[in-house]
Order: structure tokens, then sequence, then C-alpha cells
């Protein structure tokens, strides 16, 4: 592998060949990630999922991506024209930008696994994702009618409340490992993966994570029984795709960054280190993944004043309660 | 999800448990068009106007089915046989029989009016098409074709007409059609008309 990746993992067509690889690994992961969705989600409701195009309805995201090409782009006559076509960008190119600091797996003599190895990775990953609520945000206020407009006020309120809850229970593991860089993280849990110490903040991101992405139970900012799509409800075509590409490669992220902090990242489960770390790592994000997938087959939505009580009156003091505690006990101990 | 059940986390792995079990139980679902299920003999599908044993028609323009049809999607324009073009064992047959598929709501009350067992709703269920017109079937695809004798559905119908009453019906039809016939309605002589009628 490292021969592969020349020692200079700067150099700059080395940099865009990294680049091209990830751009065509998380399309085709989202892809496959929408399939695996849907075949799961099918399993457990008593149905078979899409299996009609190609063998095991494996070309069906090919087949989904040609129809949303092919259907017709609207802009409806109220929206902001600018802001309505550059908000799903937004979305699309903050989601993407998240995989230049996530590391795959252990860096190499003189390389790493990413595109590059921030020192501040995780605060890099933290604002990116913030900055995607704008995608949400202006694109349900920019299409000029309500129910997008409901569905990006919830989004700003939900992202907000949730991203406070989030950020607390990070800042637990990053005490414990004395850095905020990803590459230091994963290394610093060898021995004992941070989910076991940090137990509560592990729960705490899994659920402001699913809020986080916008996912069932709670997706209200979507929320199709009540506000029909809500902020993408006047999309179409391949905006409405992009949107959708950066809900699934949100997804990707916010399950690699649970792996890297919180399950040890590329660290061998049980000693077994014949296994690559790179097979660990992508192993663990399929597993957070399918608990996505899990979730949103299990639960319905909440309402939505209860998201904002268990967010605010629940999440947020406990997070805190569990950041004080661990900063105490990090400090008596040394 | 009230309050309660919310926080009661236990629950909530009750759930978690009982869509993971599922994902492992056998799928009911029929792969359709390569696997059809297989419908009870008396299904109400697309409707067919059969024929009698030696080729007539058995609808005889009544106009029962039109009006017993609880959704109108019958259209009947009933005109006189002629002895030399005898299309049905009876007086009259049916000149036009349209059925708008998409009104129809598959009772069967028209198979029930029916006197001669002429219309009747056959197991076939695959009619989709892509426009709206091409479900108003009309005489050319509701009645059997002469080569596929009586027709789809079986002829032992429970009561059912048998297929050679036909012969009977013509024996005891005795009308001069090209004259017209006296006909009464409710104590009225009326001398019915057959120019004009068909089409
Ligand atoms: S099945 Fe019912 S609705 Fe359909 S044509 Fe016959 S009487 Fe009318
Ligand atoms: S199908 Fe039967 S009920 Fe309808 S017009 Fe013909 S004979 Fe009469």
């Amino acid at each position: 592998m490292n021969g592969f990746m020349t020692p200079q993992s700067s150099i700059w067509w080395m940099v865009l060949l990294k680049c091209a690889i990830l751009l065509l690994v998380v399309i085709t992961t989202f892809a496959y990630a929408m399939l695996a969705e849907r075949k799961v989600m099918g399993w457990m409701q008593l149905r078979p999922g899409p299996n009609r195009v190609g063998p095991w309805g494996l070309l069906q995201p090919a087949v989904d991506a040609v129809k949303l090409i092919l259907k017709e782009d609207l802009t409806p006559k109220t929206a902001d024209p600018l802001i309505y076509r550059l908000a799903p960008f937004i979305s699309l190119v903050t989601a993407f930008a998240v995989y230049a600091v996530i590391p795959f797996s252990e860096p190499g003599p003189g390389n790493v696994w990413a595109v590059g190895d921030v020192n501040a990775g995780i605060l890099l990953i933290l604002a990116m994702t913030s900055i995607g609520v704008y995608g949400i945000s202006l694109g349900g206020w920019a299409s000029g009618s309500k129910y997008p407009l409901l569905g990006s006020v919830r989004s700003t309120a939900q992202l907000v409340s949730y991203e406070l809850a989030m950020g607390m229970s990070l800042v637990g593991v990053l005490i414990l490992a004395g850095t905020t860089s990803l590459v230091g993280i994963v290394n610093s849990q060898a021995k004992l993966w941070f989910f076991i110490p940090q137990f509560i903040g592990f729960m705490i991101y899994v659920i402001t994570a699913v809020a986080e992405t916008n996912r069932a139970p709670f997706d209200l900012v979507e929320a199709d029984a009540e506000l029909v799509g809500g902020f993408n409800t006047e999309y179409s075509g391949l905006r409405f795709g992009l949107f959708f590409i950066a809900e699934y490669i949100n997804m990707l992220t916010v399950s690699c960054i649970a792996t890297l902090l919180f399950l040890g990242g590329w660290n061998a489960v049980a000693g077994l280190t014949i296994v690559p770390g790179i097979v660990w790592f992508l192993l663990k994000v399929a597993f957070f993944m399918f608990a996505y997938i899990w979730l949103r087959s299990t639960f319905p939505r909440i309402r939505y004043d209860r998201l904002m009580t268990f967010g605010w009156k629940v999440l947020l003091p406990v997070a805190t309660l569990n950041l004080i505690a661990t900063a105490a006990y990090v400090a008596v101990r040394g | 999800m009230s309050r309660k059940n919310l926080y009661n986390v236990g629950a909530l792995l009750a759930g978690l448990g009982v869509t993971f079990k599922f994902m492992f139980k056998r799928k009911p679902t029929i792969q359709y068009p390569s696997r059809k299920k297989k419908h009870a003999p008396r299904f109400h599908g697309l409707h067919e106007l059969r024929r009698y044993g030696d080729g007539k028609e058995r609808c005889i323009g009544c106009e029962l089915c039109s009006s017993v049809c609880p959704a109108n999607a019958i259209t009947v324009i009933g005109a006189e046989n002629s002895p030399a073009d005898r299309r049905s064992p009876g007086e009259r047959y049916a000149a036009r029989y349209e059925i708008d598929e998409l009104r129809c709501i598959f009772c069967g009350m028209c198979e029930e009016a029916c006197p001669t067992d002429a219309i009747v709703l056959t197991p076939r269920f695959e009619m989709s098409d892509y426009r709206r017109g091409s479900f108003i079937y009309s005489k050319d695809r509701l009645l059997v074709p002469p080569e596929a004798g009586t027709g789809l559905a079986p002829d032992d119908r429970p009561n059912g007409i048998p297929s050679d009453l036909g012969r009977v019906a013509e024996i005891k039809s005795t009308v001069d059609t090209g004259e017209g016939y006296d006909a009464t309605w409710r104590g009225t002589i009326l001398k019915t008309q057959t120019k004009g009628l068909a089409e």
C-alpha cells in the first residue's frame, strides 16, 4: 500500500488523485448505502426491497440516477432563483469537503490514508457540517412556499439545538485523547475504545447524530407526513438528487466520526490485526449505517415540541455533566 | 410516542428487537410479473360477452345489465335481428355494447342481472394501458371470438343458462323483423322500429 503512496503525501498530483478516488468511493458508497437502506428497510417490513434492476437489484442506484437527471428542473415563480439553485450545492460541497480530513486507516511512514492530516481535524469537520445547515435552511427559505419555509425554520432550530449537545459529547473524547487530530484520537484508543469510558457521550453523540442528519425518528425537517418533504418540497430532478446525496453523505460522515472518536477507528477488534485497518474502519462505519436504517424502520417520528424538550432539557444537561465529570477526572488523575 | 415511552429505553430496545427479527422472516411478497397468484374461480375481472354453443351471441340487447350497473359503466344499444343476419337467437341483439372499465367497480351485478348469462366477469385482470380511451371496451374486445367457443368463463355456472338454450330461444322467436313488431309497454301498443338504431 505504501509503495503506491509516495512518501511525500502532499505532492499536488497525489492530493488530486486522492481527491478523485475519494469522490468516486464516496459517491459509490452513497449509491449502495441507499440501495442497502431500501433493502434492509424492506426486509424489516416483510418486503424483498428493490430486486428488479440487474441481479438482486444491484443496478437500481444507476437507474435512479438516470431518472433524477432526466427529470425537469423546476424553479417556483415565488422562489429566489439564485439562492434556490445554490442551496443544494452548499449542502453537497460541505458534505464532501469533510472527507478531506477523515483518515481511513493507519498512517504509513510519511503518508496518511486521507487527503490531509489536519491537526485540528475534528474542529474542521464540525465547522463544515455546521455550514451544511445553510444548504437546508436557505433552500427552504428561498423556495418561496410555506412547507419548505416551515422545514427550514425547523432545521435551523433543530440543528442548532442538537449541535450543542453533540459538541459537548465530543469534547469529552477530546479531553481524554488530549488532541484534536483525528489520527491522534484514534491512536490514543489503541488500548481502550472511548465508547467505554465515554459511554454517555457515545449515546448522546449517536442520538444527536441522527438528529443532525435529519433522519427518522428526528426527520422533522423533511417530515413527509406533515410538511410534504419539508425543505425539499419544491426541489425536483437533479437538485433534489443533490440534497439526497448530501443527506446520505452526511450519514456516512457522522458514522465515520463515531467510528474514529468512539469505536477506535481502524483499531482491530479482539487483536485481529491480520485484517487490515481499512477493513475494520469500513466494518464499523457499516455498523453505524445499519443502525441508522434500523432506527428509521423502527421508530415513528417524534413530535416537534418533544424533540426540542429532549434536546434542551435532557441531552444538553446530560452532555454538560458528562463533560464536567470527564474534565474533573482527567484533572484529578494528572 | 408518548412521553412515558420516549424515555422508556426498554420499550425502545424491544421495538428494535422486533424489527431485527422481522428482517430474517420469510417475505410474503409474490414476485408479480414472473409469478402470479392463483385467483378464485369466480374472481371478478375483465368482462366477456359469451356465445352459445352454436356460435350465436348470447346477448339479446335487453339493457338489464346497463340499468343495474351501480357505476353506470355499461352502454347497450340493441337492434333487431333479421333472418338474413341473425346474431343472437332472440329477437334483438346488442348492436353496440360498451363497458368503461375505469368506471366499473367489478361488482358483478351485470352478470347477475343478465337473463341469458351473456355478460360474465372473467379472472383476467391485467388491462393496464397508457390512455383512458383504451379502457372503453366495446364488442370487438368483449365478445369472445368465434373460434374461442363459448368463452373463457366456465360454462357450468350454478343455475346458469346452458349453451344449447339458444336453440330454444330461436324457435320461440317468431317476429318478422323486417316489419317491426307490436310490443306492449304499460298497456300501450308500440310499433318497434329497426331503422336507425344499429350503427
Ligand atoms: S361489474 Fe358492476 S360496475 Fe362493472 S359493469 Fe358490471 S355491474 Fe357495472
Ligand atoms: S348482456 Fe345480458 S343483461 Fe346486458 S343487454 Fe345483453 S342480454 Fe341484456
